[in-house]
């Protein structure tokens, strides 16, 4: 609820290494990540979120987790590790919390693909 | 924390004048109505009290009134009652008539979903046009339950009359809110619910034109004239009809105190926050509705930032508010699904006050200026958001 009530991270990087976006305004979610990357980690990471309260959440919880990690370590980072860091998600929010998850594999794939 | 109930087309608190009403009917005076002794004979006045209530509140017969469980049972009972044939009904009524509809559809039934214009009316000339020769039964509601629109019952009923067609409506919204007149507006068939008049829970009645042939649902042991087998719910149906001559009696001043609280947060909202459209009639509306689309924000955010702040709105209707499908109302009105996800709706009531009001409106611009601010719908370097946030 904290991590709803004031996000972490929100934001743009317009001079960011990587970005992804995932989901689609129809359907009523959509999550931006952006990163920087500084010696092989992840040295900042922002998201702007359009969805409903567990969208808002997870995609906080998610930056937090993976500030400071490797590229590979932000890889590792699932929907289950962020639900859990959230002390669990009802069933029918479980869907939302993938889109952050996703949303960061794309930035640092982004990344990669153009390093 | 302050907390303020604006989610009246979900439910109602039970007047407390009605929670007296009903507290006999439970242990002293508790009889089976169909029982021949004292106890059965003191239910069954409770129980022909109540029908005249309830009649007399729609201008109506008791023997035209029949107690069912609610909304839904009364608008199944409706449209399954009649013989098969063909149903003319509109895209935006409750579940309990569109799903009873496609049920219908499966058992032989033709259904014909007509459209509504941007405000959510139906045009009378595309019933008028639609009607077959089998046509059996023209059901239209008459207040929409998400967006307030109040259809032109009058001139439905009287296109369903010139062309004999029978004419249900849904009044679960709309009785105690607008003017019903059953004579006046051809209403052979009409669903009334208690909880949503103050009234309580699990009772409601369809009012059933004398002389129209209709099947029961529930069979067993003839009560209600044998259209509503089940002993009666006694207390329940004393309550709600409580309920409804208080709707009855206060009409004029709820509706006066309603539309005056409805005025207040609609041109409160538009002052205050940009980006933000009325879903909905601007005038043909309930006095109660006030269904807004924030741009660039998730309504269930926006309901959850609300709720932290102790108020209570919907995102769509409550029945269906656990799946995240587009409003079928809003999509029917026009809206694209994209837009559809940024609205909200408040339904004023009785109790509520200007403080009330006062206070959504102090909350809300930072509320949807927060979520904004996190919104990656915004436009870069615009300067949208509320004035406050």
């Amino acid at each position: 609820m904290d991590h709803f009530m004031n996000p972490r991270n929100v934001g743009e990087i317009p001079d960011a290494d990587g970005a992804g976006t995932v989901g689609n305004q129809v359907c009523g979610d959509v999550t931006n990540v952006y990163i920087k990357v500084t010696d092989g980690r992840i040295s900042d990471v922002k998201f702007k979120t359009f969805g409903c309260g567990a969208a808002i959440a997870t995609a906080s919880m998610t930056t937090e987790l993976a500030l400071g990690k490797t590229l590979q370590e932000g890889l590792a980072i699932t929907r289950d590790a962020v639900a859990d860091a959230l002390d669990g998600l009802p069933e029918s929010k479980l869907h939302c919390s993938n889109l952050a998850a996703d949303a960061l594999h794309a930035a640092i794939k982004e990344y990669m693909a153009k390093n | 924390m302050k907390r303020i109930y604006l989610d009246h087309a979900a439910t109602t608190a039970v007047d407390r004048e009605v929670v007296q009403t009903m507290i006999p009917y439970f242990a002293e005076t508790f009889g089976n109505a169909s029982s021949l002794h004292s106890f059965g004979r003191d239910a069954m006045h409770a129980l022909g009290a109540a029908r005249q209530t309830v009649a007399d509140a729609l201008g109506a017969e008791t023997g035209e009134i029949f107690f069912t469980s609610g909304g839904t049972e009364s608008d199944n009972l409706a449209l399954k009652g009649v013989e098969t044939g063909h149903i003319i009904t509109s895209l935006i009524e409750h579940p309990a008539i569109l799903n009873t509809c496609r049920y219908l559809e499966n058992h032989g039934c033709d259904v014909t979903y007509l459209p509504v214009d941007s405000g959510g009316l139906v045009d009378p000339g595309n019933i008028e046009s639609a009607i077959r020769n089998d046509t059996k039964i023209i059901s239209i509601m008459h207040a929409n339950n998400e967006i307030g629109t109040i259809q032109p019952i009058a001139e439905i009923g009287t296109i369903a009359r010139d062309n004999g067609v029978l004419f249900h409506t849904d009044a679960v919204q709309s009785f105690g809110k607008t003017e019903t007149d059953l004579q006046k507006m051809n209403i052979d068939m009409l669903s009334l619910s208690s909880h949503k008049i103050y009234g309580p829970k699990g009772v409601g009645a369809l009012y059933v034109r004398d002389g129209t042939e209709i099947e029961p649902l529930m069979h067993g042991g003839g009560h209600e004239s044998g259209l509503r087998s089940g002993t009666e719910n006694v207390a329940g149906i004393v309550g709600f009809a409580k309920a409804a001559s208080l709707a009855i009696e206060r009409f004029e001043s709820d509706t006066r105190h309603l539309t005056n609280l409805r005025e207040m947060l609609i041109n409160g909202v538009m002052d205050t926050i940009d980006d933000v459209h009325l879903n909905g009639h601007p005038t043909k509306r309930l006095p109660n509705n006030v269904n807004l689309r924030f741009d660039f924000v998730e309504g269930e955010a926006m309901l959850l930032h609300l709720d932290l702040r102790g108020i209570a709105v919907s995102t769509g209707s409550a029945c269906s508010s656990a799946s995240k499908d587009p409003s079928h109302v809003l999509l029917a009105i026009g809206l694209a699904p994209e837009n559809i996800h940024g609205s909200i709706r408040f339904t004023l009531g009785r109790e509520n006050t200007s403080e009330d009001i006062e206070y959504v409106l102090g909350v809300l611009p930072e509320i949807v200026g927060k979520l904004r601010a996190i919104s990656p719908l915004v436009s870069k370097g615009s300067s949208r958001g509320s004035s406050s946030g």
